[in-house]
Parts: C-alpha cells; structure tokens; sequence
C-alpha cells in the first residue's frame, strides 16, 4: 500500500468535469510530479488533496487513513503556493514560525526549529526581513521553508517554480530536489513545465483535460510514451501518421507516405497509427543513404546543439544534432535522414479531441 | 526636453491649469486677505499685519471651537473605522453579484447632495422631530432628547456620509491581498477566527489608516453637517468662518481662521502619514 493514494479521484463544476477518474499512488519519501497543460485540473487535484476541495467522487488516502471530511487544518500538509501566499506584515522568522505557533509548540522549540527550516533553505541572515524586501527566489524559500518546518506528512507544491526567471528557476530546480531529499519529505508538485517534472521527480503523471494519460518514471514517460499526446508533450517529437502492416518478434513494418519503415515490435493491431520521433535520434547523412531525403529550410544555433528544420516529402521534421565543433549541414543543403528503427514509436491514433 | 514629457506636459495642462485658476488662486487671494486690518466702520484696510492671527490665537473662544472641530472629526473617524472595517470584509466575502448590488448600496449615500442627507437627520434628530415623537408616543421619555445642536448630532450625521469612504478604501486593501494567505494559514493549522485576526485585519490597516486620512480630513473641514445640525450652538470652525465671511463681514479675520484649519489639518494629514510611511513602508508596496 502506497503513502498516498488516489482513488478515481473525480471534481465536477457544475456540468464542467475538471478532474476525472483519477487514480495514482506516490510512495513514501517520492518526488512525484503531476504534470499536463494549463486548465488540465492540476491545481484541482492538489486542492483536493489539500483539503480545501471536497471530491465530487473518489477517496483520497494518506498512510491509510481516508482523509475524506478532515479539514485541510488537521491534514497537516506543507503547501507552497504558486504566488507564495507569504504573510507581508509578517517577518520571515514570524512567518516561518506560525505553524509552529498554531501547534502550540513553545518559545524556545519554535526558535530552534525556525533556525533550523532557515537553515535548510540557506535563509538564516535574513530572518527577521520583511517578505516585500526580498527577491522571488528568496519569497520562495521563505514559503519552502514555512511549508517544511512544521514537518508535514506530505509537501504540496503548486507551479513552485513558474514565478521565477529562467536563470534562477534552473537554481531554484537543483535547490529544490537537493532540500526534498534533505528533508526526506514525500512530494506531490504541479507543473506545466515538462523539464521541471523530468528533473525533479521519481515518477511523473500526466494528465490532459482532468485525465490521467501516464504515469511512470521521468526516462519511461520520455523514451516509451503511450500516447500521441505525451510524446508531444514531453520534449520535441516528429509526429507522422502511418499505417501498420504487421507486427510481430522481428519487428514492425509500416508505411508512412510512399516510405517503407521498420519499428519495434508493438501491440498494437495493424491499421492506422502514429509515429514518433525524437530529434535528437536523427542522424544527417549523405542524400543517397538515409531512409529520407530532405532540405534544410532553417538551422538554429543554440550553443550545445543546432536545430535543424528539414522540408521532406512527408512534411517538416525537426532535427538536433550536437555541436562537437562543426556544422554538419548548411542551409538549403539536400540531406539524408537516418534512425534505428528502435527509435520509432508507434502509437495508437488519438480519437480527436477538443 | 524629450517629445515624451514635453506631450506628457501638453496633456496635462488643461488640468493644471484649472487646478490653478480653481484652487490655487483663490487659496491664495485667502492668504493674503488674512493679513489685511479690517475695522467694524471702515471695512477692509490696507495696512497689513498679523493682528487677525494674534487675536485667533490670543482668544480661547476660538481654541474652543478648534478643539470641538477636531474631536468630532477625531470620534466620526474612529466611528468609521469600526462600522467600516467589518462592512468591508463582509463585501469581500461575498459572491460577485451580491458585492456589486452591496457597492452600489454603500456608495449611494454619495450620490445624494450632503445638505439633503443632512436635512435628512435634522428631521429624524429635532426636539419634534420622528426619534422624538416616536420614543414620547410609546412612552419610553417625558421630554424629548436633544439630538439637534449637539456635537453627538453632528458626529451621527457625518459618519453616515463618511463611512463609505473608510469602507472603500479597507475594501482596496482587502483586494490587494493574496486570497491564497488565508489558504496558507489554514494548512497551517490556523482557525477562521485566528485567520481573521492574525492574517485579514493586520493586511487591512494599510486601508483603515488611509480611510481614517480622508474620512478625518473631510470631517475637520466639513461644512454643510455641521452648519445644518449645529447651527450657531455648536460652532465648528468652517461654520465659524462662514460667519465671519457673511455675518460680522470680518473677512480678513475668516481668511487667517480658514487658513490656520488648513495649516491644521495639512499637519495633522502629513505626520499621520509619515507615521504610515515608517511604521508600514517597509512591510506593504
Ligand atoms: N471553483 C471553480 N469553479 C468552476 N470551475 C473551476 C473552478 N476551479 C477550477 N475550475 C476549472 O477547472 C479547470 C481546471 O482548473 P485547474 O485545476 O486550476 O487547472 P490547472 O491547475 O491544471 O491549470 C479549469 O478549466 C478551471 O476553469
Ligand atoms: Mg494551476
């Protein structure tokens, strides 16, 4: 039995369904991530967790106990919230401490484990500043740090990171995972970011439009996605619609345009499908030798990598390769494309949705 | 000059230049009235001094009416404060359309003339007027209560107008803060009462101490109320100036009395606030 679990976990706005039969498990001491696109019923799902709404169907339980009717102030959970929510009349120390102070827990105990939260988020010179002169990255240990010191059951992180710059969120990421593990606290987080969730979580579940769509380790959801959606949704990926012809312990045989293509083996009955590729997995080589030919329509330096937009008879495919020191193709220069057909990814055709 | 602020002048001129001619000529002509002799025969002199001010200052009959002026101002706007503080929160919480049906109930007094509202309370307040009658028909007072020309009169008749300024500006503080704070608190382990009293009212002062500026201004330099329901009993000094403008003729002495309650009430506005500023600055935007 897991730490915390999900039972078809179901919230309903009037006729608008936003979190439908949702059911997950994040194990004790996890970093699990709930990850899907803006409006997906992410939040929702946490606020139920959280206690501050109640399910329309399903049970929330948490180290074996149904949290059904227990009000979010006995859960005991540690929140941040994505504006921080910190208490602006209040000091760090003062804010920090206020968990502490509703548990009743005397003077001298609260100033140690206020020492201590601080310590944990490297806030101890600025205890007693006032929320309104710090920075985002520091508001955000603060409420870390409040969240933590009352040492909850279970951290609930709302889009923790998604108020900050680019430069600081990478940080704030490293900063994050290194204060979980020294915590040793479970985590539930809600983002929309997909390398947010690939960085920092044990397991990830995506969700699209109160759903689940997948739940499993950051390189499974990555590497075998079960759906056209998470494959977009995670990383880059080429998506090309194909047909199966047969499958079985040799591998796949599809047909995509006027391309004959080996995959992997799948289960899945022949018909209409979806490839996915990633990439990075596409390698340039000559016109004559690849599996596809292409011209190079755009090439985009990005330091580490260039990203290449090839215009092939199957449409546009992205490309990355490497930067290990010289441009491996000019633009408009006619290329050949080639993969092991290991790196294809055949998928079910998604039924169209909104 | 760059464009950008030479256009930025150029709008705003029509503005300035009414603020002017409306406000800073007149107060100006007043200041320099206030230092012209006046005699009861003569009329306005042309000798100037500080003889209108000297005997402001040298009389307590008008240390009285100062005095009086700023206790009503004073407990109209602790009245305010604790009529309009909860009224405030009660308008936060509530649904959409409820609070802007509310809005417009706590606004409307402002859409009536002051002197209608006033001559409103003078026929509630007088001696026969409907609380009087009222309370003498059931038989609960022989002799009617003065209500009328009494401080407490005018005090009751300027809360009504000045409470849905304190009520607006706690509402604006409310607003500004985060909801999720009331949220975080209750993980926290908080109760709704200690939600209110430790994490909603601290966050509102910021909008008491702003609605107490106004309300307490408006109050100290209130005229229409006062005039109405204290008549020539209870002089506060807008009324007194008044006076001395159209009764007595003294003018010069009304400019020195208007100016010392301008100098009075700017005093009392700028401490007050550099008060905020210190004690508030560093912990609200
Ligand atoms: N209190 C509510 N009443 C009605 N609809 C709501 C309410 N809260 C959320 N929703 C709707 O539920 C959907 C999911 O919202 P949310 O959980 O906030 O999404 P996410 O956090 O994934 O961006 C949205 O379409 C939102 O409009
Ligand atoms: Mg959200």
């Amino acid at each position: 039995m897991a730490f915390l679990e999900l039972h078809g976990l179901t919230k309903r706005f009037g006729a608008f369904t936003a979190v439908e039969e949702l059911s997950f498990a994040v194990e004790r001491g996890s970093f699990v991530s709930l990850l899907g696109p803006s409006g997906c019923g992410k939040t929702t799902t946490l606020q139920m967790v959280a206690g501050f709404e109640a399910p329309t169907e399903g049970k929330i339980v948490l180290d074996g106990k149904n949290l059904a009717g227990i009000p979010a102030r006995e859960r005991g959970l540690g929140i941040v919230f994505q504006t921080y929510a910190l208490f602006a009349h209040m000091t760090v120390e003062e804010n920090v401490g206020f968990g502490l102070e509703m548990r009743k827990v005397s003077k001298a105990e609260r100033k140690r484990r206020i020492a201590a939260a601080l310590d944990l988020v490297h806030l101890s010179h600025l205890g007693d500043r006032y929320p309104r002169a710090m920075s985002g990255g520091q508001r955000q240990r603060v409420a870390l740090a409040r969240a933590l010191v009352i040492e909850p059951q279970l951290l609930l992180l709302d889009e923790p990171l998604s108020n900050l710059d680019a430069k600081l969120r990478e940080e704030m990421q490293l900063e994050l995972r290194r204060i979980q593990r020294e915590a040793g606290v479970t985590t539930l987080m809600v983002t929309h970011d997909q390398s947010e969730a690939l960085a920092l979580s044990d397991s990830i579940v995506v969700m699209d439009q109160g759903r689940l769509r997948q739940d499993a380790t950051p390189f499974d959801i990555y590497e075998t996605p079960q759906s056209s959606f998470v494959s977009r949704f995670l990383g880059k990926s080429n998506n090309l619609s194909a047909r199966l012809d047969s499958t079985g312990s040799e591998g796949s045989a599809l047909v995509c345009g006027s391309l004959r293509l080996h995959g992997p083996l799948v289960d899945l009955r022949p018909g209409p499908v979806e490839i996915a590729l990633r990439p990075e997995r596409i390698a340039l080589v000559d016109p004559e030798a690849g599996q596809l030919r292409g011209t190079v329509a755009e090439r985009v330096f990005m330091g580490n990598q260039w990203l290449l937009r090839i215009e092939t008879e199957l449409g546009d495919m992205l490309v990355m390769r490497y930067n290990t020191g010289r441009a491996e193709a000019e633009e408009g220069e006619v290329v050949g494309l080639d993969w092991k057909p290991e790196d294809i990814r055949i998928l079910p055709v998604e039924e169209t949705s909104a | 000059m760059t464009t950008q602020t030479s256009r930025a002048w150029l709008l705003s001129a029509p503005a300035l230049v009414l603020f002017a001619v409306l406000l800073l000529v007149p107060l100006l002509m007043t200041f320099m009235l206030s230092f012209n002799s006046f005699d009861f025969y003569g009329g306005i002199g042309t000798d100037l001094s500080l003889a209108n001010y000297a005997e402001v200052l040298g009389d307590s009959y008008f240390y009285e009416i100062f005095g009086r002026t700023f206790l009503i101002a004073l407990i109209t706007t602790a009245i305010c404060a604790a009529i309009g503080v909860p009224q405030a929160y009660i308008l936060y919480r509530m649904s959409p359309f409820w609070r802007s049906i509310t809005v417009l109930i706590v606004i409307g007094p402002l859409l009536i003339s002051v002197v209608v509202r006033t001559l409103g309370w003078a026929i509630l307040l007088g001696n026969k007027g409907v609380i009087n009658t009222a309370l003498m028909d059931i038989g609960l007072i022989e002799r009617p209560i003065r209500m009328m020309y009494t401080s407490g009169g005018i005090v009751l008749a300027l809360v009504h107008v000045m409470v849905p300024f304190m009520v607006l500006a706690v509402w604006a503080a409310l607003q500004r803060q985060d909801p999720a704070t009331e949220a975080a608190a209750e993980s926290l382990g908080a109760r709704p009462r200690t939600i209110f009293f430790r994490i909603i009212l601290p966050q509102a002062i910021p909008g008491v101490l702003s609605g107490s500026l106004i309300v307490f201004s408006l109050s100290a330099s209130a005229f229409a109320t006062p005039a109405i329901l204290g008549g020539r009993r209870v002089k506060v000094v807008s009324t007194t100036v008044y006076d001395e403008f159209l009764n007595t003729l003294n003018w010069p002495l009304g400019a020195a009395i208007a100016m010392l309650l301008l100098v009075a009430v700017l005093i009392v506005m700028l401490s007050w606030n550099s008060l905020v500023e210190r004690r508030y600055g560093e912990v609200f935007e």
